[in-house]
């Protein structure tokens, strides 16, 4: 779905619930991704000690954050790496263009990067006449379809094998459709490896920085992150500013949380640590690499101490999986680049609640998200937070859109359900009310809804109130 | 009926506003229950609501008024309050120092949500109620409430209730996790969404071959029973884990 | 655009003004995951374990018979060339004990990636040494330099990794304290745990999608 269209969330929610196929391959692809994190955390003692480490050493990263991004500049440039600042989508775009013209760089190889995703960097490139080539293989096949990722950690998802097949005997040279994914795997290999042969630069995403020793970390399983930032002359990566880890020897925690919530795995293929260009004597890597810092909203997050938990996510994805509306609905449906759960927190602040606050309504409060995240980010009470905001119930300075959804009608509902649960007179009346004259509540509204898959609710002759007393239940 | 202990202390009980609206007959047989502990149950007549619906809607401050005057009519006794529903139990143990964590009234709303206990941990935990069956064999079903499991964490305390009944097998459902789509006003403001996640449930209960399905929680009951009548489901029903004990119990 | 400059001036001192709230707020005790170390066996079997979990051929050889080891496995393979440092210990035994009339001919890595590029990418296999293997999370530790570059590592089919016994770590931890990376980090370090796979098509582990196909692993002793 393109940025600049009119989100339409209920329009697009109608229509995933809609598409039976596209159900069942997010019913499959959760059930599978719950089912082997599960195997890497049995324990969970031994899983929620790690989620607490997890949890401190973002915690500690955030209340630290600007002195840790100096130091960690200052450890980049040390070693080498140029270090740039992008306050905006627009800026950080910017700067990756005119680092790509001033090398003369045409083609770009890139590894897959959510923050890449979050500034449409592609988009932004492909007007400015450079070819952009997607190798990871999830990004790499929709790409192909035009399409934005539907998860943050397996982009592809919402294909099965018969339609990436359909996909690539379309837009690859030379392919047949077949369902053989070996065949199909080798095939995209081999495209692939001509472009990393030949492409001028690599884009990469970061997922830590370390500052102790300005390291950037990749971690990937198919290792065309490695190919993006090493066979090219030239590496730009990108990175949120909130993405760093004070120390190497907090690593092997947060590595593990990151595989073990993804994937379900105790490590990934690779783990690339980058501290730098190629140095004099080295015969490869890239001569060139740079950072871009993204803040794009970030640092104005971190004003609310309560919504500034946001930060902590390293970007698992497993949020996503373990959440019973993005298991039906799909990741397209959230209208942007982070969906479910983290995305209802995220979205919102970064785009502001109108349009994108609508998605914070797509979550009963279940709290299997919380329960999961490896950071111990509080996603649900950051929902109700949305809520509160969209409302006009919060802190105005805070969130993009305060007040958007606020009304009068929905503000006296409230306002009379206060009264009627305050006042035991009104209590009384709209108890008695209820169970009077309840069958009769035309349906519309609410009772429409709630009517659209259940039947109408049948209230009780009598109350408890009314039980108790005539039980002979000790009242005061 | 009742046998009083006087050494035991007496219990406040927390009906829930839906008890009031629509299952006060559940509520009334939690109330037995405890009683049969030998407990004397305290009810006060001016309580409402939990606050949740409010809590969860954008609406903090009706939520906060509704809140502050439960903590004010449960202040009178310094009794514990037991609550048959594990999602008003958690709302009241763990969101309302939250709701106050700016007030100064936080620590008296802190002494009420420590004497918050939801009713099958009083009933097993504190109470070790003992029962013996006397019902007919009949396969069961349990679903768990969310908020039950997350934030009252009384599953294990339900279950072990109704592992007591010896002619109850318990079928369990295969996504005994997973939300039934209730969420409050979750259902009303993404019905669709809230519908396809309870015909899921639905389904997974009727896949059980249970003729009952079993729950703490009256929010997910009307929910998943509004939908088996919907569609015309009639040989499951659905029923509080507290009406199904006392009728057990009582043949 | 604002300048980079600009931005960071203007980023940093929303974070400091945030930070108002940041230093009030409660940051909770940094807690550390810690593993006990286990005796070097124990660390050789687990290690051995867990790589063949991740698809890794793993051999437990003495002295400088995996050479031989290696070459038996690359002729049944039908391999025709390998890429090798000749000037590391590693390299050097290769080259020594290498039949010379093996059909799979040694190359090694001349001059820069730009110059070598083609022959690179036309490598049927490279073998490494490595600084170090880790046995909690099946990895085997490189830190590629001038005389083997990074990309020997994930260009060839083949990637073969000679590891040292002594150098198996229990765990990740354990490795960076005793390697001392937090004052030592070369330009690039790497762990690797298998060969390259990705799960993008129904979530079925599929191996060999950019990188190696197959990863051998010998310890030596």
């Amino acid at each position: 779905m393109a940025s600049n269209e009119k989100f339409n969330f209920a329009q697009s929610v109608a229509e995933a619930l809609a598409d039976s196929q596209l159900r069942a391959n997010f019913r499959f692809a959760t059930d599978t991704l719950i089912q082997r994190r599960g195997t890497v955390f049995a324990s969970p003692e031994e899983t929620n000690f790690l989620r607490d480490v997890g949890s401190s050493m973002k915690k500690d990263v955030l209340a630290n954050l600007p002195d840790l991004l100096e130091r960690f500049e200052a450890k980049c440039i040390k070693n080498g790496i140029v270090v740039h600042w992008a306050e905006t989508a627009k800026d950080a775009n910017e700067i990756i263009l005119s680092i790509l013209n001033e090398k003369s760089a045409k083609k770009v190889v890139k590894g897959k990067s959510m923050a890449s995703e979050e500034i449409h960097l592609n988009a932004y490139l492909e007007e400015h006449d450079k070819e952009v080539v997607e190798t990871d293989f999830g990004e790499f096949i929709i790409q192909l379809c035009n399409e934005p990722p539907s998860h943050i950690i397996v982009p592809a998802v919402h294909k099965n094998r018969k339609q990436i097949a359909e996909v690539l005997a379309e837009h690859v040279e030379g392919m047949e459709y077949t369902e053989d994914v070996d065949i199909m795997l080798e095939n995209v290999r081999n495209t692939l490896r001509e472009h990393f042969k030949t492409a001028d630069a690599g884009i990469s995403g970061v997922n830590f920085g370390i500052v102790e020793t300005g390291s950037l970390c990749l971690v990937e399983n198919e290792g065309n992150g490695r190919m993006c930032t090493t066979v090219p002359p030239l590496h730009i990566a990108l990175m949120g500013i909130e993405k760093l880890i004070e120390n190497v020897e907090d690593i092997p925690a947060i590595y593990r949380l990151l595989c073990g919530s993804a994937t379900g795995q105790r490590i990934t293929t690779y783990f690339n640590m980058i501290s730098g260009p190629r140095k004099k004597d080295e015969r490869d890597g890239p001569k060139e690499v740079h950072l871009v810092l993204l803040d794009n909203g970030r640092s104005r997050i971190m004003n609310d101490p309560q919504l500034g938990d946001v930060l902590k996510c390293i970007r698992c994805g497993t949020c996503l999986n373990h959440c019973p509306v993005f298991t039906r609905i799909g990741g397209h449906a959230y209208g942007s680049t982070y969906p479910g759960p983290i995305g209802e927190i995220l979205v919102p602040q970064l785009e502001g609640l109108n349009p994108k606050g609508a998605i914070a309504t797509a979550s009963s409060l279940c709290d299997a998200c919380s329960e999961a995240c490896p950071v111990r980010i509080p996603i649900p009470e950051i929902i109700r937070r949305m809520r509160d905001e969209s409302y006009g119930h919060g802190d105005p300075n805070s969130v993009a859109g305060y007040g958007y959804k606020k009304n009068c009608v929905e503000s006296m509902v409230w306002r009379g359900w206060k009264w009627s649960q305050t006042s035991p007179f009104m209590n009384k009346v709209m108890l008695k009310g209820l169970a009077l004259f309840g069958k009769w509540i035309p349906v519309v509204g609410p009772l429409k809804s709630w009517m659209s898959v259940r039947s109408k609710p049948t209230f009780g002759k009598n109350s408890l109130k009314d039980l108790v007393k005539k039980e002979g239940v000790r009242h005061e | 009926m009742k046998k009083v202990s006087a050494a035991k202390t007496p219990v406040y009980f927390f009906g829930t506003c839906l008890a009031d609206m629509m299952y006060a007959d559940s509520a009334m047989a939690a109330i037995r229950l405890i009683e049969r502990e030998g407990y004397e149950v305290v009810y006060p007549m001016e309580q409402s609501c939990c606050g949740q619906p409010a809590y969860n809607s954008g609406f903090p401050d009706e939520a906060k008024a509704v809140a502050w005057k439960q903590v004010q009519i449960f202040a009178k006794h310094d009794y514990p309050i037991v609550v048959p529903s594990g999602s008003c139990a958690g709302m009241m143990k763990v969101h309302y120092p939250k709701l106050f964590k700016d007030s100064p009234d936080l620590f008296t709303v802190k002494r009420f949500s420590e004497r918050v206990v939801e009713l099958t941990t009083f009933l097993h935990q504190h109470a070790h109620a003992v029962y013996e069956d006397k019902g007919a064999p009949i396969k069961a079903t349990w679903h768990s409430s969310c908020h039950a499991m997350r934030e009252a964490n009384c599953i294990a305390d339900s279950k072990a209730l109704l592992s007591q009944l010896s002619n109850v097998e318990l079928i369990e459902l295969e996504r005994e996790r997973e939300c039934c789509g209730f969420g409050g006003t979750f259902s009303i403001k993404q019905p669709e969404i809230s519908g396809a996640m309870v015909s899921d449930k639905v389904a997974d209960v009727v896949s059980t071959g249970a003729s009952v399905v079993l729950s703490g929680d009256c929010g997910c009951l009307m929910n998943i029973t509004g939908h088996m009548e919907k569609e015309n489901i009639t040989d499951v029903k659905g029923q509080h884990i507290a009406e199904f004990i006392w009728e057990r119990i009582n043949g | 655009m604002s300048s980079s400059a600009e931005s960071r001036e203007r980023i940093l001192s929303r974070l400091y003004n945030a930070q108002q709230y940041g230093r009030d707020a409660y940051v909770p005790q940094k807690k550390v995951w810690t593993i006990r170390n286990r005796p070097k066996e124990k660390n050789i079997t687990e290690f051995m374990e867990r790589m063949g979990a991740v698809r890794t051929e793993v051999y437990r050889t003495k002295g400088t018979e995996w050479v031989a080891e290696l070459q038996k496995l690359v002729e049944e393979r039908g391999q025709k060339t390998l890429l090798h440092a000749p000037s590391t210990p590693t390299g050097k035994v290769l080259a020594e004990k290498w039949k010379k009339k093996s059909p799979c001919k040694l190359v090694t890595w001349k001059d820069s990636i730009e110059e070598f590029k083609d022959d690179l990418f036309a490598c049927d296999g490279a073998v490494t040494g490595c600084i170090g293997g880790i046995a909690e999370s099946a990895a085997v530790i490189l830190w590629p330099t001038e005389e083997e570059p990074r990309l020997m590592s994930i260009v060839p089919p083949l990637h073969v990794v000679v590891v040292e016994a002594d150098k198996i770590y229990t765990s990740f931890q354990d490795a960076i304290k005793k390697l001392k990376w937090n004052t030592s980090m070369p330009t690039n370090a790497l762990l690797i745990s298998g060969p390259s796979k990705t799960a993008d098509i129904e979530l079925i582990l599929q191996f060999g999608v950019h990188g190696p196909t197959d990863l051998v692993v010998f310890i030596t002793e």
